[in-house]
């Protein structure tokens, strides 16, 4: 039987300890993880940006539960560890679960420090420190106005910066003269009072909070001047104290954190422990790199590597707040023998100030212009003598390091191999572009996926993009997905629907207005986009912009080279009838339209059709039943269909009638890009089903899914999503299908790169794996129908929707 | 000189959004920004010919419908200046009444 190894805590040191232990002794162990969150790992630190709205909670999980299934990890979540009986080598949870081990891994983190102060415990009053407490600053951000933060620390700010992007009115209560006062000098600090005013947020230093009042809740919180200040949410963020009630419960050697040695061995020889919960040599951390370097020495103590030791981390910081650049690291208290070089640009707000004792840097503060602070952190943490530069090392690495260049990429060209680039994981710039030629990685996210640079805090991201670049030189293109929508905005495609969802933003103006857009209304690439998000997102609520739309969409019809316009009705599922083909015949005749032509869609198409025309021509049309065909829409386009069971000798299931149902279930649909769909009554495919968005073949005992297909000048086939039984499960799973990727994919992005991007997986698991999903979607679906299944023709035929439209203006007298 | 000729009222227009008239035979199209601006250009893209008219209207700039070319409504120059330039046509705003130089019609069919 292999060993078993116990885990306590499932946050970022303890599963950082065992990728370690997976990588460097893989199999050795039976692992069992007990975490008190209900969640898997997700990256903490990423908590400021979810709660900001700009990330999902999926977009920060670290290991997904396939992550503990695939390496044969038992995961225990919500299950809080209440004691260690150490003779018997188990673990209790609170939940009466019970795990044996030989050795022991507590990793159990900080608690939030709450001021004892009156009111502390009133319902309103929140920490910030997990996902649940995210979740109540946003319920509470969608009901009420006013909140407080105690703390003007680095997680204060944040969750102020959070609030105030959730629409919250804000008040800060810091205790000292000037905000951060741990990582800034005072200057730096104005500078961010100042950035962080201007953004609607109110600080109040030297204030000290005397009591939280309130009757059943949080009203507000009286300062020891006598200041009132009401709110409905206080959040508390003061500061952390290491997580040990349970190790000194249990009788290990604890201070203020879990006593470890060099191996961070606690005073129990077969218990190690890692993370904030512990002190070594004297000291106890709240950032994430030496967790990560204790990580390492954790692992090779349990892969029995007895001389790996940890000898303590010096750390930086940096603040998350979107749009200020902010860089701390070491000691620049006014000590003696210490100097100062200061530089400031008040123009381009940027202040630097980097501290040196004995021609060594001991201290530096970025404020506006952080580019140099990992440069100058490396020379800090190798205590580098820079009497050599001395002169011009406050302007930075380009311009000291002898390259006069200011270009950020020749920058990162001259930083030597040994360069640490991810600050958090301790990835130097060797590695990564060592693992970029050896693997062939290609993209931001391979890098990631091996090296782990970028993948914490993200603040280096752009430098490790900058290595790409140099070493793959045009072979790499940075991905599609994270590239913005346009140059109105540098946000992507992803960050403005989740922003649309989260900040409920519900017009195009207000999406420009809170997403900051750089241009007064648009440009023909981003107001198109919007609307469709804006359509997909408020079904019934939002009022369509048909001035976002290409003129194809905004007359209902598709523009000819000559700018007259082509009309082609529907014929579902390739069906038509003597009274359809007579109707058009006429229209034909009446209206002296030049052309008609099959279509590759299975109808007819009539082609010359003058815009004054059209309504008219749609009336004819409408009196014999006949609809908008939606051929000029990224709508539903077509349902193909073959003659199937209900004719052909081969014809294994009814696929006429089965296309004509999902035709009147998915008509009028708008969808990121046009869909296409088609119904084969046997294998044999004559409808072409497996090159379509999603094509339906019927088989003997069922009917197969296939997904993701197009013809187009990049030909390519679906793949198969699963095999159903009835008729019933295939409008759902089609409905579903529909839903998904109208919410997820970008605008003018058909299934198939949609389908490459996310991956069939993921379109699996929500459709095919998750019954409760696919219902969900499936409803949503035919919710959104509900307000779009009108005929458009109609609408402008006969009730003089956008009559302007058609008409041309008319000279006055 | 010029005599001035009304066309209609702004409200005939949609804000960022043109209508189509035809004067002397020549296809023009009035424009009508966000902050309710008016201008005039022959409707016919430099490139080949499309109707500047149903193209998507944005800050001062039209996105020709057949191949997303992008014109300055004041010059009519193309944003990217290999693109060319449409004709002008006159137009005056008063009192919400839009005007239209009387000779519009022969200048852009010279
Ligand atoms: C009319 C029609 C050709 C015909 O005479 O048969 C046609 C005409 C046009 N197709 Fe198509 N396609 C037509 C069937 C197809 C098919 C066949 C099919 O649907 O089974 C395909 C391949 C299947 C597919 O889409 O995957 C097809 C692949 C394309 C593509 C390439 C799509 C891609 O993803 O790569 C474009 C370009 C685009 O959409 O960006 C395109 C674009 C166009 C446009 C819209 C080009 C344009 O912007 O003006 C043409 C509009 C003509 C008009 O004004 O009516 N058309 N086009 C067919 C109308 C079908 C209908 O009843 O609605
Ligand atoms: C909002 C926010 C922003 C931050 N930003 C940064 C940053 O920019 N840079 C940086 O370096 N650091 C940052 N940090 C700090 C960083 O997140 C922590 O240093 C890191 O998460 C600590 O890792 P850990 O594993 O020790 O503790 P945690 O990640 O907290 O994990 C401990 C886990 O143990 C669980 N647990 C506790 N007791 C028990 C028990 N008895 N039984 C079972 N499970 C238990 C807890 O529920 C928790 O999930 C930030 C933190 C927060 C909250
Ligand atoms: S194949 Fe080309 S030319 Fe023919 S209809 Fe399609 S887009 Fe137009
Ligand atoms: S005709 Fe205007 S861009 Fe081609």
């Amino acid at each position: 039987m292999k060993p078993r190894l116990v885990i306590i805590g499932n946050g970022m040191a303890g599963m950082r300890a065992v990728e370690e232990l997976l990588e460097a002794a893989p199999g050795v162990y039976d692992i069992t993880v007990f975490g008190a969150e209900p969640n898997v790992n997700y990256n903490r630190i990423m908590l400021s940006p979810l709660l900001a709205g700009e990330k999902s909670f999926e977009d920060i999980v670290i290991n997904g539960r396939n992550w503990y299934a695939d390496n044969g990890i038992v995961l225990h979540m919500g299950a809080k560890i209440e004691f260690i009986d150490r003779e018997a080598r188990e673990v209790v949870s609170a939940c009466g679960i019970r795990a044996k081990y030989d050795r022991l891994l507590i990793a159990t983190g900080s608690d939030p420090f709450m001021l004892p102060i009156p009111g502390a415990n009133l319902p309103g009053v929140v920490t910030f420190r997990d996902v649940m407490d995210v979740e109540k600053m946003l319920e509470a951000s969608r009901t009420h106005k006013r909140a407080v933060v105690i703390g003007g620390g680095l997680l204060g700010l944040e969750a102020a910066n959070g609030l105030r992007a959730n629409g919250m009115q804000v008040s800060v209560i810091h205790l000292m003269p000037t905000l951060m006062e741990r990582q800034l000098d005072e200057a730096a600090g104005y500078l961010l009072q100042r950035e962080l005013e201007s953004r609607g947020i109110e600080i109040n230093t030297r204030a000290n909070s005397k009591e939280i009042y309130g009757k059943d809740k949080a009203e507000g919180i009286l300062l020891d001047d006598g200041r009132r200040i009401d709110a409905d949410l206080v959040v508390m963020a003061v500061g952390i104290k290491p997580s040990v009630t349970l190790a000194k419960a249990s009788g290990l050697t604890c201070e203020r954190g879990i006593v470890v040695d060099d191996h961070m061995v606690t005073s129990d020889p077969a218990i190690l422990a890692v993370g904030e919960c512990v002190q070594h040599r004297g000291a106890v951390y709240g950032l994430v790199a030496p967790l990560f370097d204790m990580a390492k020495v954790v692992a090779r103590q349990l892969a029995n590597d007895a001389d790996s030791a940890y000898s303590g981390s010096v750390t930086n910081t940096r603040l998350k707040v979107s749009g200020i650049d902010l860089f701390s690291a070491g000691d620049f208290s006014d000590a003696e023998g210490t100097e100062d070089i200061i530089l400031r640009d008040a123009h381009r707000g940027v202040y630097k100030r980097l501290v040196l004792k004995e021609n060594r840097i001991r201290g530096a503060v970025l404020y506006g212009d952080t580019a140099d602070g990992g440069w100058y952190f490396q020379m800090l943490r190798d205590g580098q003598d820079i009497s050599a530069i001395r002169d011009s090392l406050i302007f930075g690495q380009s311009f000291a390091g002898g390259g006069a260049s200011q270009n950020p990429s020749s920058a990162v060209a001259a930083l030597p191999d040994t360069a640490e680039i991810c600050g958090c994981n301790g990835v130097c710039k060797g590695k990564i572009v060592t693992a970029i030629t050896t693997h062939g990685l290609t993209s931001l996210e391979d890098v990631r996926g091996k090296t782990k640079a970028s993948a914490s805090c993200g603040s280096c991201t752009g430098l490790v993009e900058h290595l790409l670049a140099l070493t793959l030189g045009d072979q790499y293109t940075a991905g599609e997905a994270s590239k913005p929508i346009c140059k109105c905005t540098e946000l992507t495609h992803d960050d403005v629907r989740r922003l649309i969802l989260a900040r409920e933003l519900k017009s195009i103006p207000a999406v420009m207005q809170e997403l900051q857009w750089k241009s007064a209304n648009g440009c023909s690439t981003c107001r198109p986009a919007l609307n469709y998000y804006l359509v997909c997102d408020w079904p019934g609520e939002y009022v369509d912009d048909y001035q976002s739309r290409f003129i194809n969409e905004r007359a209902h019809a598709n523009i000819q080279k000559d700018g007259t316009y082509s009309v082609v009705p529907r014929m579902w599922g390739g069906l038509t009838n003597a009274k359809e083909l007579r109707a058009i015949a006429d229209v034909v005749d009446k209206f002296n339209i030049p052309t008609v032509k099959v279509t590759g869609g299975q109808r007819i198409d009539l082609l010359g059709v003058k815009k004054e025309q059209l309504p008219d021509v749609w009336r004819d049309l409408n009196a014999s039943g006949l609809v908008s065909g939606h051929a000029y829409g990224k709508a539903l386009r077509t349902v193909k269909t073959c003659v199937g069971s209900e004719w052909c000798r081969f014809g294994t299931q009814a696929s006429l009638s089965m296309g004509v149902k999902i035709e009147k279930m998915t008509w009028g649909s708008w969808t990121p890009h046009k869909v296409k769909m088609a119904v084969s009554g046997c294998p044999r495919n004559c409808a072409e089903a497996t090159i379509k968005d999603f094509g339906v073949v019927a088989v003997d005992s069922g009917w197969e899914l296939h997904v993701g297909g197009n013809g187009g000048i990049k030909v390519r086939v679906t793949d198969l999503l699963c095999k159903v039984e009835t008729e019933a499960e295939v409008l759902e799973y089609c409905g579903a299908f529909m839903q998904l990727y109208r919410q997820e994919a970008h605008y003018l992005e058909r299934t198939a790169p949609w389908l490459e991007r996310v991956g069939l997986n993921h379109i699996r698991e929500k459709i095919v794996d998750d019954t409760e999903s696919r219902a969900r979607l499936y409803a949503r679906f035919l919710m959104s129908q509900t307000f779009v299944q009108k005929d458009p023709w109609a609408e402008r035929a006969s009730e003089g929707v956008h009559a302007h439209e058609f008409k041309q203006l008319a000279m006055a007298g | 000189m010029s005599e001035w000729l009304e066309i209609g009222v702004i409200a005939d227009i949609p804000r960022l959004g043109a209508r189509a008239l035809t004067i002397n035979g020549v296809k023009i199209a009035i424009f009508r920004t966000a902050d309710d601006e008016i201008f005039g250009l022959e409707d016919r893209c430099p490139h080949k010919d499309g109707p500047l008219s149903q193209g998507i209207v944005h800050g001062r700039s039209v996105a020709c419908p057949l191949h997303n070319q992008v014109f300055h409504l004041d010059s009519g120059m193309g944003a990217d200046p290999d693109d060319g330039c449409a004709r002008t046509i006159q137009v005056r705003l008063t009192g919400g009444r839009i005007y239209i130089a009387s000779g519009a019609g022969q200048q852009a069919a010279e």
